[in-house]
């Protein structure tokens, strides 16, 4: 790693400052992605921001409303853990349960966990091929190179890297906010708006501002909540990222759908959600597997598949399916 | 132990600022000079000269580096040593107690868990780690319904597979390592 200095804050309002004054400073909490970034040589900065003695932004709140915040610096193993997590909102606990190792999962906070960077070979490579997330401008070698695990929703000529959160998709699909705290105070981004797609700037993952810090993921009382799950396929059965994954959290009444919020991960630039869908579900036999497969594909009319993940385009629809049943069992 | 000046000294540019840090090692306090860049795991190798704890990939992947951070399994070469100040740090060299292996140092003996052992202090560091979060009720990937209570009883050789996957072995003695976690964890 190339030599940087560290301090440590236990003040958001004196490390919003100090982020929004200086561009050469990153904050760090678990440090699982960023030590890798800066390994990789992706990210140079100057200065470490170290926000865990940051007071209160640990924990996992049970509110009066029904609803859940769960704190920046919390812990995927610990919110994993939580009980009222795992009893209200299954496809949380699953979506942190399937993602990294034991040991990552002890140390990755929330917040990290979606601001993390894309997998996209090209882009963590430390010889640097043209990437224009990495070095805007100079190209996207996935393009027409090896993208059997890139986007098939949402890319641009610029850039068809995924995102490679779990979580973030059981977020989007509970439509969660994103709790910030910046120059301006605090605000609340929903999250199917808190990433972006690549666009014409790829380098940006998300809207935040210089100084923006994350505080905490606010995720309303839902009836769906209960009835969810987390499905997620990859190349191997653990410790790998996202080939397609689905979070699916339904209602039900007599074995019909009442209502269902999906979204996928491992198929664009962004958790993505399969609005068509949802709409097409509600009244649908969870017991109907041709209804149901019906449904599903008024989402995937706008695939665009690259040349070498067109396979994505039917596993995603499968794995939809399944979720949509598990999820659909728990109703 | 720790007479005032540093334990050890991990590798630093010469122009660069040191910090000391002081973390309890192995019940121990110990205090090394680290630049902020320093990892844990350089710490405690060349900080500390102990050498238990492996650097297999450096970029948190093969699960050589586990050691328990305030009884914790993290993986030390994605931590930075200067975060750790005032911490409590277990390495595969403290885990005995009183000259008595940890239950799952005796299991990999007993069912030869290891070949070239290179991954074997992170998986022995691991597994011992695993069966605390099994005592406490961390469910798995491998749970089927993560909204019921996880319980001892419930550790199949699947969930252990599941809760080991962060520790590579290229000599792939998985089913002896699965067996060893297994033998610790009911007790055999």
């Amino acid at each position: 790693m190339h030599p940087f200095t560290l301090t440590k804050t236990d003040d958001v309002t004196e490390a919003v400052q100090a982020h929004a004054a200086d561009a050469h400073i990153a904050y760090i909490a678990g440090g699982t992605d960023l030590l890798g970034l800066i390994k990789d040589r992706v990210t140079q900065p100057g200065h470490l921001l170290d926000i865990n003695g940051l007071p209160g932004m640990s924990r996992v709140e049970d509110l009066a409303d029904g609803s859940l915040r769960i704190g920046a610096l919390a812990r995927m193993s610990d919110v994993a853990a939580d009980a009222v997590v795992r009893e209200r909102f299954p496809v949380i606990a699953e979506g942190l349960l399937f993602a990294a190792s034991g040991q990552l999962r002890n140390m990755a906070s929330i917040g990290g966990n979606i601001m993390q960077r894309t997998r996209c070979a090209y882009f963590r490579d430390d010889d640097a091929p043209p990437c224009n997330k990495r070095d805007p401008g100079s190209g996207c070698s996935a393009l027409h190179g090896v993208n059997r695990n890139h986007a098939i929703f949402g890319w641009s000529e610029e850039c068809v890297a995924t995102h490679p959160s779990d979580v973030a998709v059981a977020f989007a699909a509970l439509d969660a906010n994103v709790i910030v705290r910046g120059r301006d105070g605090e605000r609340s981004i929903p999250f199917t708006e808190f990433h972006r797609l690549p666009g014409d700037a790829p380098e940006h993952d998300n809207g935040l501002r210089r100084g923006d810090l994350i505080v905490a993921i606010e995720v309303p009382a839902r009836a769906e909540g209960r009835a969810s799950h987390y499905l997620k396929v990859r190349d191997r059965q653990s410790y790998e990222f996202a080939l397609v994954s689905v979070a699916a959290a339904v209602t039900a009444d007599g074995g019909r759908l009442r209502s269902a919020r999906l979204a996928m991960g491992g198929v664009a630039h962004k958790p993505w959600r399969l609005i068509a869908a949802e709409a097409a579900l509600p009244g649908v036999p969870v017991y109907d597997d041709e209804a149901l497969r019906s449904a599903i594909a008024t989402s995937f009319t706008d695939a665009r598949p690259l040349a070498g993940n067109a396979f994505k385009v039917e596993l995603a629809q499968r794995a939809v399916l399944r979720a949509i049943k598990t999820a659909g069992a728990r109703a | 132990m720790n007479s005032g000046g540093p334990d050890g000294v991990a590798v630093a540019a010469p122009d660069v600022e040191r910090r000391r840090v002081s973390m309890r090692v192995n019940g121990q306090v110990r205090t090394v000079a680290v630049e902020p860049r320093t990892t844990l795991l350089e710490a405690l190798r060349e900080g500390l000269e102990l050498t238990g704890t492996k650097k297999g990939c450096d970029r948190g992947e093969c699960g050589a580096c586990t050691v328990h951070v305030e009884g914790r399994r993290v993986l030390s070469c994605m931590t930075l040593a200067v975060m750790q100040e005032g911490r409590q740090v277990t390495t595969i060299e403290g885990l005995e107690r009183g000259g008595e292996l940890h239950p799952v140092q005796t299991a990999f003996i007993e069912r030869d868990g290891f070949q070239c052992g290179f991954c074997t202090p992170g998986q022995i560091m691991s597994g011992a780690a695993v069966i605390d979060e099994v005592k406490a009720g961390w469910p798995s990937a491998a749970t089927a319904d993560v909204r019921v209570p996880f319980t001892v009883a419930d550790l199949s050789d699947a969930e252990i597979r599941e809760r080991m996957s962060g520790n590579l072995c290229r000599c792939a003695c998985y089913p002896n390592i699965t067996d060893a976690v297994a033998d610790a964890a009911r007790g055999r």
